[in-house]
């Protein structure tokens, strides 16, 4: 925990719906520490709540499981990772197309990845079949880049 | 979340009260179905006022009511969203098929022109009916 990062934080918790909001507030919590506006707040809850979505309906549809977040700050930089243990990706190029989606007796749409990436500066999907998926998302915060300017 | 009901022009308003996620979606959309079922609404309003957070769930959600109001003859109409919202429905084609207003921090010129605009569309509408009778 020590050099890299100037702060570090990670939660686990169980796999069920209602710790979508309980995720991505946490996290937006940690990261205020940067002093973001209130557009690059709303962007990384955004983002967290769609990996840690995709983790609860897809990587354990809807099983018992835990998803894992790791955010890291260094700088006016923000990454965010979410894992979860579950089912995995078969082909991770096909899942991140814009409207694709295997669940769409659930009403989804398909969209999660695409705003993820739009919302955050870089994303990164890592998944095995049957070992499960991870998330890494960065996005740099550029109200504090801003002040340190003027 | 509250819904209501005009007898006289059949429009059915849902007012969305909680931050839309796959949990909260999951728990609203049957009850809006419900109410949809119940009253064939010639429009259904989705106020999006007092909703500050919106991830793709959303998309669903709102898609699938808009199938269920259009199947029963209806129209549908998203209002009130923020930018952020806005930006999710543009992405996704939302706002290609639905008629999508954003928050009222519209210039006071702009509100005027959508009052004329529905004041001309009221006057419009009355001439028609003179025009059957
Ligand atoms: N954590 C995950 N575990 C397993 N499959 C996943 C995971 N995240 C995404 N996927 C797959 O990628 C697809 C696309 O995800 P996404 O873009 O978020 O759309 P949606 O969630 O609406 O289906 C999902 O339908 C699913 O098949
Ligand atoms: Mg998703």
């Amino acid at each position: 925990m020590k050099g890299l990062y100037d702060n570090e934080m990670k939660i686990v918790f169980a796999s069920k719906t209602v710790n979508e909001a309980f995720a991505r507030i946490t996290v937006a919590a940690f990261v205020s520490q940067l002093d973001p506006t209130i557009d690059e707040l709303s962007d990384i809850k955004t983002a967290v709540s769609e990996a840690v979505t995709n983790s609860i309906i897809h990587g354990y549809e809807n099983e018992e499981g835990s998803v894992e977040i790791n955010a890291r700050i260094f700088a006016n930089n923000v990454e965010i990772e979410i894992s979860d243990s579950g089912k995995g990706i078969e082909n991770v190029e096909i899942a991140m197309r814009p409207l694709y989606t295997s669940k769409p007796n659930l009403e989804r749409s398909g969209m999660g990845f695409t705003i993820m990436q739009s919302f955050m500066d870089e994303m990164k999907v890592e998944s095995s079949l049957g070992f499960g998926t991870r998330v890494i998302m960065r996005k740099k915060i550029r109200s504090v880049e801003e002040e340190q300017v003027s | 979340m509250d819904f209501s009901y005009s007898n006289e022009d059949r429009l059915l308003t849902v007012y969305l009260t909680e931050e839309i996620d796959q949990h909260t979606a999951e728990k609203v959309r049957r009850k809006i179905d419900d109410e949809i079922e119940r009253f064939i609404p010639r429009k259904v309003i989705f106020d999006f006022d007092n909703i500050s957070f919106m991830d793709s769930s959303g998309i669903g959600m709102v898609l699938g009511r808009y199938k269920l109001a259009k199947m029963l003859g209806g129209d549908f109409e998203i209002i009130n969203v923020n930018k952020s919202i806005k930006r999710i429905f543009e992405m996704s084609g939302v706002t290609r098929i639905i008629m999508t207003r954003e928050k009222n921090n519209i210039k006071i010129e702009e509100k005027q022109g959508i009052i004329n605009e529905k004041i001309q569309k009221n006057f419009n509408e009355e001439e028609e009916d003179e025009g059957i009778i």
